[in-house]
């Protein structure tokens, strides 16, 4: 049976991870590298690099690292954070990136996730969405979730699908950084409406937060930061527990 | 099964992994790199080449593949490299789509494959997620490539279409339908997940394909 995936994010600026990271056996905590493998060792099933570099030298440095990823690395990653042309997406996967994640660049020019699922395959496009509830409405956010749009997560969610995009990544601006749960009615929602897989993102605090947003948000991957990073949810504690509630997990 | 990686492995299996030529054939599909870099993990430099004459000197070699199966099988035309791939006589490894252009036809742009395989490329349902996506297992193992693999073990899969269970089926997987994983006729083999993204269950399984 296809496995429920756990999915550490890292952010990523000029090379280096950003967030603080405080991790036992680490080196270099701000070597992405050296947390991608350990993370790897632990039993994370994917990992997502999300880049926020302001500047073209940052992105740059960038590329170097996700060679050395790829080089060292033996599970699946993407890359997100600032991708808005063929030539970019082009770049990442001859370093070693297996999926590069779109957001803003699709929103401007949605033409561009049929120009890349076309060139490169559905399987390396992700879509993330980060969308707002506000007054019931689920509204698409823009440039980090600051900037509102007056479009329809939901409508926005099933576009990308027929344009050819692999995977959905929805993060949740209620729930991001809240540590109370995911936003598991839109994410259940989403994944009825879809035919790919959802990637649940925001709001992750606890062991049952996964397990819930499993279950009644049917997400078919969770993806976490913090929670992560400074060991309050060991991974191979939360895959042990998921699979304690009858949720098919890599162990 | 940890010591995989570590260079200080046994003596014997150093010396056959550091005399193996391996040749990954470069017809300008899909995501290779990550693919020599498996290689390079076991210790093993893996050229990619398009050259008839530097693949058919090879001991072994990748058909990899990734993105869409008409396109993959015109390049592979223009190239000639359909002519070449069924008169190799030493063992040859296809990956995902490599895997599945193996196969006799596919539905992905109904497209002929190169026939080594007699099964056939079909979608998955809509009663599944199209694309399967993630970890699932392997079962029924049926051959020296799985070796020191247990039943069940967690592989990485990335696809939207899956070859029919067959005669030469050496392990499935079930999504919706149980179909072939992996695939083996006499010296060509195809696995439909991907060993240099599987940790090191997909590690070992190439170190197995080394040492055929």
């Amino acid at each position: 049976m296809l496995t429920k995936r756990i999915i550490p994010c890292l952010d990523i600026k000029n090379g280096r991870t950003v967030k603080g990271v405080n991790f036992v056996d680490l080196r270099d905590a701000g070597d992405p590298v050296e947390l991608a493998k350990q993370y790897a060792d632990i039993g994370a099933d994917e990992l997502v690099f999300l880049d926020i570099s302001a500047t073209l030298e940052g992105r740059a440095t960038t590329l170097d690292m996700v060679l050395h990823v790829a080089e060292q690395v033996n599970i699946p990653f993407t890359v997100g954070g600032g991708i808005s042309s063929i030539e970019d997406v082009d770049a990442l996967l001859k370093c070693g990136a297996d999926k590069v994640s779109i957001n803003s660049s699709a929103v401007k020019r949605p033409e561009l996730v049929n120009e890349l699922s076309n060139k490169f395959g559905s399987q390396c496009v992700v879509v993330a969405i980060d969308a707002k509830e506000v007054d019931g409405q689920w509204k698409v956010h823009l440039a980090g979730g600051s900037i509102p749009t007056e479009i329809d997560l939901f409508e926005w969610a099933k576009e990308v699908e027929q344009r050819g995009a692999g995977e959905i990544l929805f993060t949740s601006m209620n729930h991001d950084g809240t540590k109370n749960g995911f936003a598991n009615k839109a994410l259940a929602k989403l994944s009825e409406a879809l035919n790919i897989p959802i990637i649940a993102s925001g709001g992750a605090g606890s062991v049952q937060h996964f397990i819930d947003t499993f279950k009644e948000g049917k997400s078919d991957a969770a993806l976490a930061a913090s929670v992560f990073h400074f060991g309050e949810i060991p991974i191979p504690d939360l895959k042990k527990e998921l699979k304690e509630n009858n949720i098919e997990v890599r162990l | 099964m940890s010591k995989i990686t570590d260079q200080n492995n046994s003596s014997s299996s150093l010396k056959k992994l550091d005399e193996a030529s391996i040749v990954i054939i470069n017809y300008g599909a899909g995501n290779i790199k990550s693919i020599q870099f498996a290689f390079k993990r076991l210790g093993v430099d893996a050229v990619l080449s398009n050259d008839p004459d530097e693949i058919l000197a090879a001991d072994k070699i990748i058909f990899p593949g990734v993105g869409e199966a008409s396109t993959a099988m015109a390049m592979l035309q223009k190239s000639g490299l359909d002519k070449l791939i069924p008169t190799l006589k030493q063992p040859v490894l296809g990956i995902c789509l490599g895997m599945q252009l193996l196969c006799e036809s596919t539905e992905e742009g109904n497209t002929k494959g190169v026939g080594i395989f007699k099964t056939k490329v079909k979608r998955f349902n809509n009663d599944v997620k199209v694309p399967q996506m993630g970890w699932n297992v392997i079962k029924d193992l049926k051959s020296d490539l799985f070796s020191g693999i247990k039943e069940n073990e967690y592989m990485y899969l990335v696809h939207s279409y899956y070859a029919e269970d067959c005669e030469e089926t050496i392990a499935k997987t079930d999504y919706g339908i149980n179909y072939a994983s992996a695939l083996q006729h006499n010296n060509f083999y195809g696995v439909q997940f991907h060993p240099e993204k599987s940790s090191l269950a997909g590690a070992k399984i190439l170190q197995n394909f080394i040492e055929l």
